[in-house]
């Protein structure tokens, strides 16, 4: 997996599939899409960069522990059910608010908030897996 | 605030006192124990209202619904049998407080001695004064759990703990059959609490399970009340401190079971079993417990198989249900209570001044502790029951129940006066011994105790003597009224200090003649029961530990058999039952699915996605080396997922695809982890095996799905989803908006898992690599097809 061409191609393929799966976590509620899918398409970009460059690079890139990624997207999604709570409507249910940001109105949800939280552990959680397979098995 | 609400607060006290324990000790040292015995004071000033009512017949009920759709309350039931108990537990918990302030001066984890030993006390109180069997059963396990911390308190000492654990086990495990027991009575009876039971007539007696009913109950009783041969824990329950042997293991605890005999006399008692099973059981614990005591010197421990001794007499007096014997109950357990506490804590005392409990290494104490003498000998005196004392008069109520000149009367009668008389020379043994003679030399300077040790077993003391002298106004508001409740019907005790000649005198007579005989001749005995037990060699206590290694050794030797640790074991079984079961089931309910319809007209473009499947299958069984083999099993995955996606099921297909990626990816990176060789070197049978069972499980599935599509396809679900999606959830991915939304609670289960799984995983590749390989691959595979499923 060395090869050169693969190598130059690794960096800018990652932000394609990251950028994707962000879109597609994005538009996951109307159209096919959402968190979990779209937490796949980012591992699998991760798994490509780190088959390119190696596992410390990616890492670095992430910054953050993958397993704090994912208890950041568990802690998340709890946090959108119980914002249902704290508004006195039962546990998870969907609240939506409609802002006016730069004159667009977005649609904003607890919802989606959930749905991120599932992204982000899956991102997390798998990544995870695969990263530390990936670090000893080239040992 | 009413009586009810007064009570219940009576109830919680304790426990509040435990809480705040801690923190007072940590303040006040050793005086906390001023504060917190006013808890136990205030109950036992509250329980003292009811004394009047309860004495002219009343039963006091009250509670609270607690689940009222089970018909479960929290209710208590005070009549003469509980009230006393609860007088009793509140009265000596308050003196056992003050006891244990002065006893562990000092000791760093007081705080925590004075929280477990209220916690014990609300427990206890709780336990008496049940009137709902639920009730009734969780505080005799929370009575279990205390006393385990109790022993288990100096946790440091591996007797300590082995002790504790071993009273767990016994008297936990014998709450077990009474939660048993009480479920038949339940069933049978249809009530739920002990006040509606007791009106029940002989209708117990006759069912059918009243014989299953009275062992469960027995086991229970039995297990906390130290019956032979369930006994051995009491005394090694002796690892406690002293005010916990003096509180649990001989005032109130252990009368837990006695106590729950007495409350069943009524509906469960007067059976030819019952007049058997108890008396049996009782006098052969009395008799054991008195010989195992003199063999003794260690003064806890001879104190310990003399209640072992008392308990067994309370067994066997309730056992013969005589109105005599039941009398003699209530007496002998009040002062029971009384008289033991005292020489318990006396024998605490010693221990505290001296630094010794063993009567071979005291001696002469008369003149250095002359208070203490006093108190020890006021207590043997209740004991070994001599007059002026409350012992006395339970003693003699004792003998008149054997008056009544039968053959079962005289053996049950040689046989107390035996035990009787061997308790009397233990009694004076630990009286006498150690504040007579010679002045053997100490290691400490002795002094008498302080005011905080010594009140309690002088109040206690005081209290058998001053019974005995008023015993016609004890008798009204206490005696009478236990005695009714045991009995089930009104009782009058009337025994008193008065003299009066005849058979139970000269039973009196002989047990104390036979009794100095025996504490004359106490070294001799000594060394003859020595001997005996030396050659009879195993006991219960041993038992008790060759039970436990060899239920170690079988749960070892079934879980080494069930999980060799061998992956391809358990896939290979897990494997087998799956197909087992898909095949068995339509043979058993003869459902096989009609031969599958093939519609003519099939695009090309499906059959050539179909063909690509099956190719990547093909190439995965002919797959010379195991990286060639994983790659086409994406193949076949891919070919899959463009199905789902001609079928419109976009996002399944879309995850499908990604699945499939991550799985190649992951397999390949595991089989370089593990550093699998390249080709699979399966020996040909074990092949033939695992093909074996791969056709049968994929006949099976196949079989299964052919059959369930053929069910008429139930669209109710898929409806509401379609409607309600974008109205009330604003989104028009039916699929992600179940997922996030209308079940979402189910997802957030779900991440939770993968969650985990992930943290699993990690920790197992950073563990050593070696044995544990093959459980990583097997997570991972796990992992993917439980995603896969989700979706």
């Amino acid at each position: 997996m060395k090869s050169v061409i693969f190598r130059t191609v690794a960096p800018v393929l990652t932000s394609l599939m990251v950028l994707f799966s962000v879109f597609v976590l994005l538009r996951g509620h109307n159209e096919p899409g959402g968190g979990f899918i779209g937490g796949l398409i980012a591992v699998s970009a991760l798994a490509i960069y780190g088959m390119a460059h190696g596992v410390e690079t990616v890492r670095r890139a992430i910054f953050f522990h993958p397993m704090a990624i994912a208890g950041a997207g568990l802690f998340t999604a709890t946090f959108a059910g119980l914002i249902s709570i704290f508004a006195g409507v039962p546990f998870m249910t969907g609240l939506w608010i409609y802002p006016a940001i730069l004159g667009v109105e977005i649609p904003l949800s607890t919802v989606f908030l959930f749905d991120a939280g599932v992204y982000l552990v899956v991102v997390g959680a798998i990544s995870s897996i695969a990263l530390s397979l990936e670090e000893r098995g080239g040992e | 605030m009413d009586v009810t609400a007064l009570t219940f607060l009576a109830l919680a006290l304790p426990f509040v006192a435990a809480l705040v324990a801690p923190v007072l000790t940590r303040f006040l040292g050793q005086n906390a124990a001023w504060v917190l015995a006013i808890a136990p004071a205030a109950i036992f000033l509250h329980f003292l209202r009811f004394v009047p009512d309860v004495a002219s017949g009343e039963i006091v009920t009250g509670g609270y619904a607690w689940i009222p759709s089970f018909n479960v309350s929290f209710s208590w039931l005070i009549d003469g049998l509980s009230l006393t108990f609860v007088l009793l537990i509140s009265g000596i918990g308050a003196l056992i407080v003050l006891y244990s302030g002065g006893y562990l001066k000092g000791h760093p984890q007081q705080g925590r001695f004075f929280c477990f030993i209220l916690m014990f006390m609300g427990s206890m109180q709780g336990l008496v004064v049940s009137d709902s069997f639920l009730m009734l059963f969780v505080f005799w396990e929370l009575t279990s759990i205390t006393s385990f911390l109790l022993i288990g308190f100096d946790h440091g000492r591996e007797a300590a703990r082995r002790a504790a654990l071993q009273a767990l086990i016994v008297t936990g495990g014998g709450g077990l059959l009474l939660l048993a027991g009480l479920l038949i009575l339940w069933n049978v009876s249809g009530v739920t609490q002990l006040s509606l039971l007791l009106s029940f007539g002989s209708e117990l007696k006759e069912s059918p399970f009243y014989f299953a009913a009275l062992l469960l109950v027995l086991g229970g009783a039995f297990t906390k009340s130290a019956q032979f041969p369930f006994h051995f824990w009491l005394p090694n329950a002796m690892e406690a401190p002293t005010p916990v042997s003096a509180y649990l293991h001989s005032a109130t605890m252990v009368k837990a079971g006695v106590y729950l005999l007495m409350r069943l006399n009524p509906v469960l008692g007067g059976t030819p079993e019952w007049q058997l099973l108890l008396p049996l059981f009782g006098v052969a614990t009395l008799l054991i417990g008195a010989a195992l005591a003199v063999r003794e010197t260690d003064m806890k421990l001879m104190l310990a198989y003399t209640t072992m001794s008392s308990l067994g007499l309370l067994v066997m007096l309730i056992g013969l249900g005589s109105p005599h014997a039941i009398e003699a109950a209530a007496l002998y357990l009040v002062a029971h209570a009384l008289f033991k506490g005292a020489l318990f804590m006396v024998a605490g005392i010693l221990d505290h001044e001296t630094g010794s409990r063993d009567l071979s290494e005291l001696g002469g104490l008369r003149s250095a502790m002359p208070l203490t003498f006093a108190i020890a000998l006021a207590g043997a005196l209740s004991m070994g029951g001599l007059p002026p004392f409350f012992g006395f008069l339970a003693k003699e109520e004792l003998y008149f129940a054997f008056s009544t000149f039968d053959l079962r009367s005289a053996l049950f009668a040689i046989l107390t006066v035996l035990g009787n008389a061997l308790m009397f020379a233990v009694a004076f043994a630990v009286a006498l011994k150690p504040f007579l003679g010679p002045r053997v030399s100490m290691p400490k300077h002795v002094h008498e105790a302080p005011l905080l040790l010594w009140i309690g077993p002088a109040v206690l003391a005081l209290k058998g003597f001053s019974i005995a002298l008023m015993s016609g106004l004890a008798h009204r508001l206490i005696s009478s009224p236990m005695a009714s409740a045991i009995a089930g019907e009104a009782r009058t005790v009337e025994i008193s200090l008065e003299p009066h000649l005849g058979l139970p005198f000269a039973l009196s007579v002989l047990t104390v003649a036979l009794g100095g005989g025996f504490y004359v001749n106490l070294a001799r005995l000594r060394a003859g029961m020595t001997a005996i037990l030396a050659d009879i060699g195993w006991g219960p206590d041993r038992g008790f530990d060759q039970f436990v290694r060899g239920l170690v050794r079988f749960a070892v030797a079934l879980t080494r058999r069930l999980q060799g640790g061998r992956f391809e074991v358990y896939m290979t079984a897990t494997f087998a039952l799956v197909a087992l079961v898909l095949l068995v089931m339509p043979f058993r309910y003869g459902e096989f699915p009609r031969a599958p319809f093939f519609s003519a007209d099939v695009p090309a473009h499906e059959l050539a996605i179909m063909a690509i499947a099956v190719a990547g299958l093909f190439a995965v069984v002919v797959a010379s080396d195991r990286l060639t083999a994983i790659v086409s099993l994406g193949i076949q995955g891919f070919a899959v997922a463009v199905i789902y996606l001609l079928y419109g099921a976009p996002d399944l297909s879309f995850t499908q695809f990604m699945i499939e990626t991550l799985s190649v990816v992951v397999l390949a990176l595991v089989m370089t982890r593990l550093q699998l060789s390249p080709a699979d070197r399966r020996p040909l049978p074990e092949k033939m095996r695992d093909v074996a069972i791969a056709l049968a499980c994929g006949l099976g599935f196949g079989l299964f799905l052919l059959r369930v599509t053929a069910v008429p396809f139930d669209r109710t679900l898929t409806e509401f989803f379609n409607l309600y999606s974008k109205s009330i959830a604003h989104g028009a991915n039916v699929v992600n908006v179940i997922i996030v939304d209308f079940r979402a609670t189910d997802t957030l289960g779900e991440i939770a898992v993968v969650m985990i799984t992930g943290l699993a995983i990690l920790a197992l590749v950073r563990l050593r690599a070696g044995s544990l390989k093959r459980a990583v691959a097997a997570e991972l595979v796990a992992d993917e097809s439980a995603a896969e499923e989700r979706v």
